[in-house]
């Protein structure tokens, strides 16, 4: 088996392939001992190689797990598991826990890519932390600002800065729904604005755990005016896409 | 000389010794890190080993030396202070660094926070007391190349005794009379601070220096075009962070010393990497010592930098001022010459860099270009989105990355570079 490891700010996907065929899949929070977690998600498989992708994907050097191991970027890994996922992708959009990147790509190759610069603004952490501020869970999130109209706007794509943007609405008596959903806007904004800078083109595939936001994905359908459905193609598991992009590079390499 | 002869002249010159030790600490570490730990290294790094171990050693103690002659110190910030007319009146003319993050609180005192990292770097660096060559110089030449420059400098100006000359931002005929009367109006300020006249075979002697000392430069850029690259990027960085300071004849004879052995080296094929490895060239802001981040993590990512185009760089040493004037009046006219070539992003408009960019990437056989600007660097901001697209069009792919000297963005940079490398691959 080949194993793709996506170690991610905020969670680490396991993706392991055989043949080419997706055989084994798992997912687990990162926390503050990735290496620990990396460990317990191997526990019991014998890749026959790994490659490693994520923001710590350096840590598969201290695995020790006596099979060849390297590493790629996962601008790499999310391109190629995107363009696996669905060949007729042009661009590709990862929104993960904390970078946002926009991918153009030319026959399943990178050719062009942006990503946010060192602050988290317009990331999954954003929205992880004003989910806090409304005492929601991350997971529902989307769904609640869904049930708002009208969103008022929100200036700052400042994490800490749109909180306090949010808490002063709220203290006016604006609808919490509203706000959730003003706060999922100013995401989309500056996600437009990083995809047209790397010249968007259709089809677009859409992954990284913000994905799975019903929420984000609405306004952004809305925003690039996609009418299409094949136009804004979304993986089953979004947020696997990187392990598994990485995995497939593995079975290249082989 | 031993360390406490070195403590003794630092005290001397009123330097704040703990926040010095603190940043030879810092200093030594990242030496060690970045450079020291490099493979296939030449013979001839250990000149740059021992000048930079010694920058603030027995560099100054010359610099002292100099001083006990009569000699005068003059420091500078940007490549178009000419040096010809400090070597002319037997000054000392160092280029300052300013490329650490020292300091930064102090300077933010005197120029606002928004300002880009070299400025608050000089203003930091006088202002903690660690800088032993601004401590030396007896004065600073400041030049109005960008607006975040110019106003630093009257707030520079209280604290070091600094002499601004006024760079012109356009290229018309205007323009040049402007420069050459700043020209001739330094002159005029070095030869009081010196007290020595410039004559037409002082002049002549001074802008020999200097071109010699370009043609080194030269002889190295033009050698690093060869694949694989017989030198790293690091270590091409630091002979052109070196050219700035040190004594300009010994640096010569060393560097074309240094060449002979690039040469050797060309001829068996020899590469400090393979030569299947991705070849960038570093475009953009001057990186000045110790500002090594960028190009560390860059070959750390699998690629070998084969240029600069920077002040730290080609822009510095590309043209020479033509020696065949025999008058002081044909000499200033070439250096005026000269020095209007300079391609710095303050030029309003400033096409000749995008021409600049494009053919030097050729030459040297690059497969992409990292554009490299300061944060709240609006020049080289501005010229970032130009110099992609004049790229593009040649079909040469370029990164742009827009960085500070601090770390914190350390593992972003690197996700940029290695994602850009594979790129190429
Ligand atoms: S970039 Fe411009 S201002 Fe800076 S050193 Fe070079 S010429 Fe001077
Ligand atoms: S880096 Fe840019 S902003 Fe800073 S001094 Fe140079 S030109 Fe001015």
């Amino acid at each position: 088996m080949i194993i793709g490891l996506d170690i991610g700010s905020r969670s680490i996907e396991l993706v392991g392939i055989v043949d080419r065929e997706v055989v084994h899949t798992k997912q687990v929070p990162t926390t503050f001992d990735p290496l620990f977690q990396c460990s317990e998600l191997l526990d019991g498989l014998r890749p026959a190689s790994l490659v490693g992708t994520g923001y710590g994907r350096n840590l598969i050097q201290q695995l020790d797990l006596g099979c060849p191991c390297s590493t790629i970027t996962e601008i790499k890994a999310h391109a190629f598991g995107a363009a696996h996922l669905f060949p007729e992708a042009r661009t590709v959009l990862d929104i993960g826990g904390q970078d946002t990147k926009a991918i153009a790509l030319a026959k399943g190759k990178v050719m062009k890519f942006e990503m946010n610069d060192r602050c988290a603004a317009g990331t999954g952490k954003f929205l992880e932390y004003t989910a806090s501020v409304f005492q929601i869970p991350i997971e529902e999130f989307g769904h609640y600002a869904l049930k708002g109209e009208n969103p008022p706007e929100i200036s700052s794509i400042c994490t800490v800065f749109a909180e306090t943007e949010a808490t002063s609405l709220m203290a006016r008596g604006e609808r919490p729904e509203n706000i959730a959903l003003g706060l999922h806007k100013t995401i989309i904004k500056r996600t437009v604005s990083m995809l047209n800078r790397v010249g968007l083109t259709f089809p677009l595939v859409f992954t990284g755990g913000v994905a799975n936001n019903p929420c984000v994905r609405e306004l952004l359908a809305s925003a690039l005016k996609i009418t299409k459905p094949t136009d804004l193609l979304i993986p089953a598991t979004p947020d696997m896409a990187g392990a598994l992009g990485a995995a497939l590079i593995g079975c290249g390499q082989q | 000389m031993s360390d406490s002869a070195h403590r003794e002249m630092w005290e001397k010159l009123d330097m704040d010794l703990e926040a010095h030790d603190a940043l030879l600490a810092v200093l030594g570490t990242f030496y060690g890190d970045i450079y020291l730990s490099q493979e296939n290294r030449l013979k001839g790094a250990e000149y740059l080993d021992f000048v930079l171990s010694e920058v603030h050693g027995l560099r100054i103690k010359e610099l002292e030396q100099a001083k006990a002659e009569g000699r005068k110190v003059i420091g500078s910030f940007c490549v178009f202070v000419p040096e010809e007319i400090a070597l002319a009146a037997d000054a000392v003319h160092v280029g300052l660094c300013a490329g650490a993050e020292a300091g930064t609180e102090l300077a933010e005192q005197l120029v606002p926070r928004n300002t880009c990292a070299l400025i608050k770097s000089f203003i930091g660096f006088k202002m903690a007391k660690i800088c032993p060559f601004t401590e030396s110089s007896d004065m600073i030449v400041g030049e109005t190349t960008c607006d975040g420059k110019k106003k630093a400098y009257e707030a520079f100006n209280e604290i070091a005794p600094t002499y601004v000359m006024e760079v012109p931002q356009t290229k018309t005929a205007a323009a040049k009379a402007l420069w050459k009367t700043e020209v001739l109006r330094y002159l005029a300020e070095v030869e009081q601070l010196t007290g020595v006249t410039i004559t037409p075979e002082r002049l002549k002697r001074g802008i020999q220096v200097a071109n010699d000392k370009r043609r080194a430069l030269q002889r190295l850029t033009a050698l690093r075009a060869a694949n694989p690259a017989p030198i790293s990027g690091r270590d091409a960085l630091l002979v052109n962070q070196i050219s700035f300071y040190d004594e300009p004849i010994r640096f010569t004879t060393k560097i074309n010393e240094l060449c002979d052995e690039l040469e050797s080296r060309i001829q068996a094929k020899e590469g400090v990497t393979p030569g299947t490895t991705p070849r960038l060239l570093l475009s953009g802001c001057p990186m000045a010592v110790p500002n090594w981040k960028l190009p560390y993590i860059v070959e750390g990512s699998g690629a070998v930098i084969v240029g600069e185009e920077s002040c730290i760089g080609t822009r510095n040493s590309r043209d020479l001022v033509d020696e065949s004037g025999d008058t002081l009046d044909a000499m200033i006219d070439a250096l005026v010459d000269r020095y209007m070539k300079i391609d710095c992003a303050c030029f309003t408009p400033n096409t000749e860099r995008l021409d600049n960019v494009t053919s030097l990437a050729k030459e040297l056989n690059a497969d992409g270009v990292i554009h490299y600007s300061l944060l709240f660097c609006q020049p080289y901001a501005h010229e970032t989105l130009k110099v992609d697209k004049a790229l593009q069009s040649e079909g040469i792919p370029m990164l742009s990355i827009e960085t500070d000297y601090s770390m914190e963005d350390v593992e972003q940079l690197k996700t940029r570079v290695e994602a850009f490398v594979e790129t190429l691959a």
